[in-house]
């Protein structure tokens, strides 16, 4: 709306009257929301009668040190696979970039492999890598250490599972999930850098920069605005597909402990509610922080210019036209 | 203004280009441009589009590889290096290197949308020539002060206008002290009532001694400011002269016809 100068108002007897007409009437939406309204009310009443939801014994039972080591190993096994799979799809996008047809053909056959398996069977598959690993005493290094970390130290729970195989079967679960990972990221991450407008690398060619230099600096924080919304979905993906590691198997994790219980108490549905609540608690926490990553990188892009900003250009563009 | 072309002036041409031909695939957009800009010369370049212009000055920073002839920026052959009679291409760390001394303004500005105007300006000189945080600072602030933008030096690129965004990355490749400034169509994506003030910077920085490579639309400024004239069409230089003279009393049929379409 243009700015009302002082001779406007002066001339202007008085404000025309404020129009009171009647909304129109949308009885087909009233009719919708009184059916979900009844929906809702249903679905509220059998929660609280269906006495085989045993919300007591679930409440009791959902934040067991066994349950909440396994939230703990959920969201490690979720950051790292996350972390490793982000480093390696980078890698992967830029050699997918590459001029050079073995470089780029290297990482195409990584990503068309990768994508191709199911989580589940790479994990089957990698636990048993794993094996393979311990029988060719091949170590891994800060074995001892990680063990300290992930509290694998022996709890009742893991009968007949020694410490040893614990760790080959969290890290054999984390190769294969950040493997798989990295496939899915490297195609996001060509996305975002494909997304960056070329005169922006030509700019910064122009200005003397390396390559390197300028996929850093110039092209990757610009991409991060079109990889971060992806990414944050295939976090949440990520912690969910830890419940797969039942395939390895890594029996730490959330799902499992939780299903252990039901199992041993035949309160199924029950821990299976807990289940989905724990799953709810999580995937909530990390979109708080893809909140926070995504504003981060929208700097300078959106309209997010200050009133003061706003006013002091208007001032200067109708100050130099005169 | 501390004088960026103040220093001794260089005996020989600032350009020099001899039988400059590119192509794409089949299109021959060059086709054999010889040309000598000297130090502190203005030359304006205009012609049709798809005369050939842009891609010439695209040579001179190596943005593109010509295919023939040779291109020196003040003495120094361009992309290649002549040994045993054979041209070797230049590493990507010595292209760099060249390009340093080479500053280039775009149609469509280019600015790091991530990073405020200051940040633009300062990135360069931090990253490529190591200078100290606030060095780069204080000479950041200084270039956009030249170009009138002392007050926006925290604003990001959407938030100026376009005219205000060419100006910064003027300051951008000025920041890096170049011999030689190149100018692609600066103020062809602009507002009109936006050309001038661009237009003024550039006629500051031409009295300031430096030497520029203009391509334009804007006649007027080829007129006042410009030492020499160039008219390209059909990837060849059809004719070369004083502004003045030459928009007055072109001599080539086709700088008449081209002329007589634009003025």
């Amino acid at each position: 709306m243009p700015p009302e100068t002082a001779s406007d108002t002066a001339t202007r007897q008085a404000p025309p009257e404020q129009i009171t007409a009647i909304p129109v009437r949308h009885p087909g939406r009233w009719i919708a929301a009184g059916l979900i309204a009844v929906l809702i009310a249903m679905f509220v009443h059998m929660l609280v009668t269906n006495p085989v939801f045993q919300w007591g014994f679930m409440v009791d039972n959902m934040f067991t040190p066994a349950v909440l080591r396994g939230a703990r190993t959920t969201l490690i096994m979720t950051v790292l696979a996350m972390v490793l799979g982000v480093l390696l799809g980078i890698v992967l996008a830029v050699m997918r970039l590459s001029p050079n047809p073995v470089v780029s053909g290297a990482a195409w056959t990584f990503i068309w492999f990768f994508r191709a398996i199911p989580r589940i069977v790479l994990l089957f598959f990698c636990a048993n890598l794993g094996a393979l690993y311990a029988t060719y005493d091949l170590g891994i290094p800060f074995d001892r250490q990680l063990m300290d970390f992930f509290g694998f130290s022996g709890d009742l729970r893991f009968l007949g599972l020694d410490g040893n195989q614990i760790f080959a079967g969290f890290t054999a679960g984390l190769i294969g999930l950040a493997l798989s990972e990295a496939a899915y990221m490297a195609e996001i991450v060509r996305a975002g850098i494909q997304s960056v407008d070329p005169g922006q690398t030509e700019a910064a060619s122009a200005l003397g920069m390396s390559r390197s230099r300028t996929m850093r600096r110039i092209v990757l924080p610009q991409a991060m605005r079109v990889i971060i919304p992806p990414t944050g979905n295939e976090t949440i993906a990520m912690l969910k597909d830890t419940s797969l590691l039942i395939a390895v198997p890594v029996t730490s994790e959330l799902n499992f402990q939780l299903r252990a219980i039901g199992s041993r108490t035949f309160q199924i549905i029950p821990m299976a509610v807990a289940s989905i609540l724990w799953y709810l608690a999580l995937s909530s926490l990390l979109m708080v922080g893809q909140h926070f990553l995504e504003k981060r990188f929208s700097r300078g892009f959106g309209t997010r210019e200050t009133r003061a900003q706003r006013a002091e250009r208007t001032a200067r563009i109708v100050g130099s036209s005169h | 203004m501390t004088g960026d072309a103040g220093g001794p002036v260089p005996a020989g041409p600032m350009v020099k280009a001899e039988g400059v031909c590119k192509s794409f695939g089949q299109l021959d957009v060059l086709k054999g441009i010889d040309l000598e800009v000297a130090p502190r010369e203005v030359m304006c370049v205009i012609g049709p589009s798809g005369s050939g212009k842009s891609t010439f000055l695209r040579c001179v920073n190596h943005l593109e590889k010509i295919n023939a002839g040779r291109l020196w920026v003040d003495g120094e052959l361009i992309g290649y290096r002549e040994k045993g009679g054979k041209l070797h291409e230049l590493r990507d760390r010595e292209v760099s290197a060249q390009r340093r001394d080479i500053g280039m303004v775009f149609q469509r500005f280019n600015l790091f949308p991530h990073m405020t105007a200051l940040e633009n300006v300062i990135e360069a000189p931090i990253q490529v020539k190591g200078l100290r945080r606030d060095a780069a600072r204080d000479l950041g602030a200084a270039q956009l002060e030249r170009v009138g933008l002392g007050d926006r030096v925290h604003s990001y690129p959407n938030q100026l206008s376009g005219g205000q965004q060419q100006r910064v990355a003027i300051a951008r490749a000025l920041a890096m002290e170049p011999k030689l400034m190149l100018f692609d169509e600066p103020t062809s994506a602009l507002d009109p009532e936006l050309v001038g003030e661009v237009l003024d910077v550039m006629r500051g920085l031409a009295e300031s001694g430096m030497t520029m490579l203009v391509v334009t639309h804007e006649m007027g400024f080829a007129r006042e400011v410009g030492d020499t004239l160039v008219f390209m069409d059909d990837g060849v230089v059809v004719e070369a002269g004083a502004p003045r003279r030459m928009l007055a009393d072109p001599q080539h049929e086709r700088t008449k016809a081209f002329l007589s379409k634009v003025l």
